[in-house]
């Protein structure tokens, strides 16, 4: 039995601390897409009621950015490409 | 006629008269567009299913006739890796991830076929829909949807040809009264009026 290298340790250790760390798909703000419209997609493509459909379309708004959903990656690049097929502007990201 | 070269619009306020807007009836939505907005619409609509199929990988295999290609196509693969150089293609079909030119390119190999397919499909269906002549247009459901996503592209493909990079940047004091643009900025903000309209007779 050998002692693994220290680097190979840290390795394991940071790829378990991913490990559940969910995937987020993030909507940014552009100067095009109407408020109604923004608060529309979110409420027909995540089942969203309005009231949170409003809050993330006006963080969107005024923060430039917000998370919308948050899952594995094969979702959330589900998520970005229907989002792209409203136009909005949504990425794909592992960052919080 | 490209979107790098917007001419005049044929038809100012004074011709598209009456700004239509969308009302709700039973089942979906309705409204009445005279035969000026319909051709404004009808014009605009086109260029955009022309934008996003002109250089899809279905289209460049017809013109290269190269297998390995073909079967791409065959498979709704792209291969296209990098963003499009046109920038209405661009904003029409954006990056999949932010500073990450690798996963984007992986993202967009497996979603920018489907992608270009679903705008030309919702061009095709205003274009089903709304008779060049203008008159009532009573829309389902499902093609208020499809509506909504092709006036959505329109905008956005209008947005970057005006230059439009703030929302609340007066558009009129943004061009000059000479510049053949300024004419869309009136059917820019049109379009705005009613997309809106039809939100709201979804809502």
């Amino acid at each position: 039995m050998s002692v693994a290298p220290a680097e190979v340790t840290r390795a394991e250790t940071s790829e378990e601390a991913l490990v559940g760390r969910p995937w987020l798909t993030i909507v940014w703000n552009d100067p095009v897409n109407l408020m109604d419209y923004v608060t529309y997609v979110f409420q027909r493509v995540f089942g969203y009621p309005k009231p949170k459909a409003e809050k993330l379309m006006l963080d969107v708004h005024h923060r430039g950015k917000a998370v919308v959903s948050s899952g594995t990656r094969e979702a959330m690049e589900r998520d970005a490409e229907t989002l792209h097929g409203y136009g909005l502007w949504a990425t794909v990201s592992h960052d919080s | 006629m490209t979107w790098d070269d917007l001419g005049p619009a044929d038809s100012g306020d004074e011709s598209l008269g009456m700004a239509a807007s969308f009302r709700p009836v039973p089942g979906g939505a309705a409204a009445y567009f005279e035969s000026a907005q319909a051709g404004v619409i009808r014009s605009l609509v086109s260029q955009i299913a022309e934008l996003v199929s002109a250089d899809s990988t279905a289209a460049e295999v017809a013109e290269s006739g190269e297998r390995g290609d073909a079967l791409e196509a065959e498979l709704g693969l792209s291969t296209h890796a990098e963003p499009p150089e046109d920038p209405v293609l661009a904003r029409l079909l954006p990056d999949g991830y932010k500073e990450n030119p690798e996963a984007s390119a992986e993202f967009r190999r497996y979603t920018e076929e489907s992608l270009r397919t679903a705008k030309v499909v919702s061009a095709q269906t205003v274009l089903a829909s709304l008779p060049s002549t203008g008159g009532e247009v009573r829309l389902s459901e499902m093609e208020c949807q499809q509506w909504l996503r092709a006036l959505n592209d329109v905008r956005l493909a209008l947005s970057v040809r005006l230059g439009i990079t703030d929302e609340n940047e007066d558009l009129s004091e943004h061009l000059t009264a000479d510049d053949p643009r300024s004419a869309y900025v009136w059917v820019y903000q049109w379009l705005a009026y009613l997309q809106d309209s039809l939100i709201e007779a979804l809502t």
